[in-house]
């Protein structure tokens, strides 16, 4: 079977975008904190959900929708809500991680098929058969902690199908249990759905040098006419035993277009592409190139060369923790 | 208000592991959480030291729970899961991993790595044998309260971090053998050196975070000195305390006098400069702006300029 490629949108636009482009399935989230993208002027209100459902079930596609964040104590009726609305879209699944929510939803929408986030860091086959039978879970997200032959041992133990993250962002830490944001700026990606927050980063220059901060710790300093990385923590440069650098991850996005055939191998069932924060040519276009490179696998044609590089924009790329050295 | 030890989070030698265990025999905790929390490669080097550990905190009357790892994924990390379930004894889970792995209706208690962050997900660990939770050291006290009111009407005993540096990531990558330029299968266990973590600053030269092999930790010391009242009005019964390389049964007999009233927060707050004068401090993620946040006074700020 053809590999399932799903695709991000933060908007509308973009949803629409990403099923005109071949998409299988689109993401997306309601616009509030019970999802792990919680950035301004992004995501669904609820009449853009039911409208952004039907217009990919009018063209074959599917929608799932991330309610991923944990629900604050005292407040978790916004998220029942959110979980509410998603069955009423006739959303085809919804992406949780919180042990409450799982539960809310196999309790209450047992038809609505429930997928198990990135941040719920299901990392082994043990874990992912609990998450399955306790609320009837039918796929992972796998956390990017675990190699290609780690996915095929996984999958050879489990009935849920999995899901790779293969283009965009790169956690460093596992998913979901990680407060390194909230620990520096008090907005956390579990408890805000956000990381390092833009409102949280502050540039300056002096004598030619570009500093950049979050939260008002300096992880980032080049000349001013290098170009600045985005200041997210884990992949801020550091002082530590000596040595200065990036310590945790360069500031590298992940590329895993070359592996898809052994991500296939390993009897992976979608692959995944992260950016809700993108804009919808960017989606459009990564959309397009991965499914050329699934329809070719399938066609047994080798892959088309070297896709995505312009997409990079001159950002280093990795295949993370798919190869085992990363580690 | 009880006073628990959670697992060391560093690699110490045996006999330094083992010395720990001596000293919190004597030392004024209720209870004592241990075993291998952050990497399944350590624990070979005092596995076998972990038996008379246990003997002896039980013999002290103290209660004991082995933790589990933070994060499986390894067959080796998985049979030693399955093993810690089978062992008998109460396990502290840290990675739900263990929990499908414990004997249908056993009682268990819940680490501060697994997230607890709202009351249906207690009462679903609660429905599921969970006694005791230790709440996540990023929620705020106001998710506390709510926290520790419906683990009430569930029987649940409530714990909250009490002291130590704050466990803030944990990764498949190794950062501390990457610093030394190997990979995680070839650490060479580079940070063995580092008995409280490596410290990481910032550019500016900040102290900010600690290395701690696949795990990163908070720089400061969070203590939750300033917070007692508030907790115990709340309804939280055990304070966490995470052991570090010196001074720390000192800061056992600090927090009990804390938490028995015979000194007040300031005063802990001066002892525990005293015991560790290098330590930054912080309790933001309770009532702060910010987890490196203090707010307790100018005297020396977490880090932050």
């Amino acid at each position: 079977m053809v590999m399932e490629i799903v695709c991000p949108a933060g908007t509308p636009a973009a949803l629409r975008a990403a099923v005109k482009a071949g998409a299988h399935t689109i993401y997306c989230g309601f616009a509030d904190e019970t999802n792990a993208r919680n950035f301004p002027g992004l995501n669904f209100d609820r009449s853009e959900m039911r409208d952004g459902v039907a217009f990919a079930h009018a063209h074959g596609a599917k929608v799932l929708v991330a309610i991923n964040t944990f629900p604050r104590a005292g407040d978790e009726v916004i998220w029942h809500r959110a979980i509410d609305d998603a069955a009423a879209s006739s959303a085809d699944a919804v992406i949780l991680a919180d042990l409450g929510l799982l539960n809310y939803a196999a309790q209450n929408h047992p038809d609505l098929r429930r997928h198990l986030s990135v941040q719920a860091a299901a990392a082994n086959a043990d874990v992912i058969n609990f998450y399955a039978e306790a609320f009837g879970v039918k796929r992972v997200v796998l956390p990017r902690v675990l190699s290609v032959p780690e996915i095929a041992a996984i999958n050879a133990e489990t009935e849920v199908e999995t899901e790779v993250f293969v283009f965009g962002g790169l956690c460093v830490m596992a998913e979901g249990r990680c407060s390194l944001s909230s620990y520096a700026t008090g907005l956390s990606p579990n408890m805000n759905g956000v990381c390092s927050p833009a409102s949280h980063v502050e540039y300056s220059e002096d004598q030619g040098v570009l500093d950049a901060r979050l939260g008002g710790y300096t992880i980032h300093r080049v000349g001013k006419d290098e170009s600045a990385p985005y200041p997210t923590l884990c992949k801020g440069c550091f002082n530590a035993g000596g040595k200065s650098g990036h310590l945790f991850e360069d500031p590298v996005s992940l590329n895993a277009e070359r592996l898809i055939p052994q991500l296939q191998k390993a009897g992976v069932t979608a692959l995944k592409i992260e950016g809700r924060q993108r804009s919808r040519s960017y989606v459009a276009q990564v959309v397009r190139n991965f499914r050329a490179a699934v329809d070719a696998l399938e066609a047994g044609h080798p892959l088309p060369e070297g896709m995505l590089a312009r997409l990079s924009e001159g950002q280093a790329m990795t295949t993370g923790a798919y190869k085992k050295t990363w580690r | 208000m009880e006073l628990t030890v959670g697992p060391n989070q560093f690699f110490w030698s045996a006999d330094r592991w083992a010395a720990l265990y001596e000293y919190l025999a004597d030392a004024p905790v209720d209870r004592v959480v241990l075993g291998e929390l952050v990497c399944s490669k350590r624990l070979p080097f005092y596995q076998d030291r972990i038996p008379d550990a246990v003997s002896t905190l039980l013999d002290a009357g103290k209660s004991v729970a082995l933790t589990s790892l933070a994060l499986v994924t390894l067959k080796r990390e998985r049979k030693l899961t399955t093993e810690l379930a089978e062992m008998g004894g109460e396990v502290e889970i840290n990675d739900l991993t263990a929990l499908p792995h414990l004997p249908q209706g056993a009682k268990f208690s819940v680490g501060p790595l697994v997230n607890v962050y709202n009351e249906g997900t207690l009462a679903w660990l609660a429905a599921r044998g969970a006694q005791r939770i230790c709440l996540p050291p990023e929620l705020p006290l106001s998710s506390v309260e709510v926290l520790a009111a419906a683990a009430a009407d569930l029987g649940v005993t409530i714990e909250v971090w009490g002291h130590g540096r704050l466990p803030l990531g944990i990764s498949g990558r190794c950062n501390h053998a990457r610093l030394h330029g190997r990979t995680k299968d070839n650490c060479q266990f580079a940070c063995e050196d580092d008995a409280d973590g490596l410290e990481v600053r910032t550019l500016d030269d900040q102290p900010f975070l600690a290395m701690n092999g696949v795990q990163t930790l908070s720089d400061s010391y969070a203590s939750a000195a300033h917070h007692i009242d508030a907790l115990a009005k709340a309804g939280v019964s055990a304070l966490r305390l995470s052991p570090q390389s010196t001074g720390f049964t000192a800061l056992c007999v600090l927090y009990r006098g804390l938490l028995d009233g015979r000194c007040n927060g300031d005063q802990t707050v001066e002892a525990i400069r005293k015991i560790n004068s290098s330590a930054r401090l912080s309790n933001g993620f309770l009532t702060g702006d910010f987890g490196a946040d203090w707010s307790g006074g100018a005297a020396q700020a977490s880090g932050r300029t």
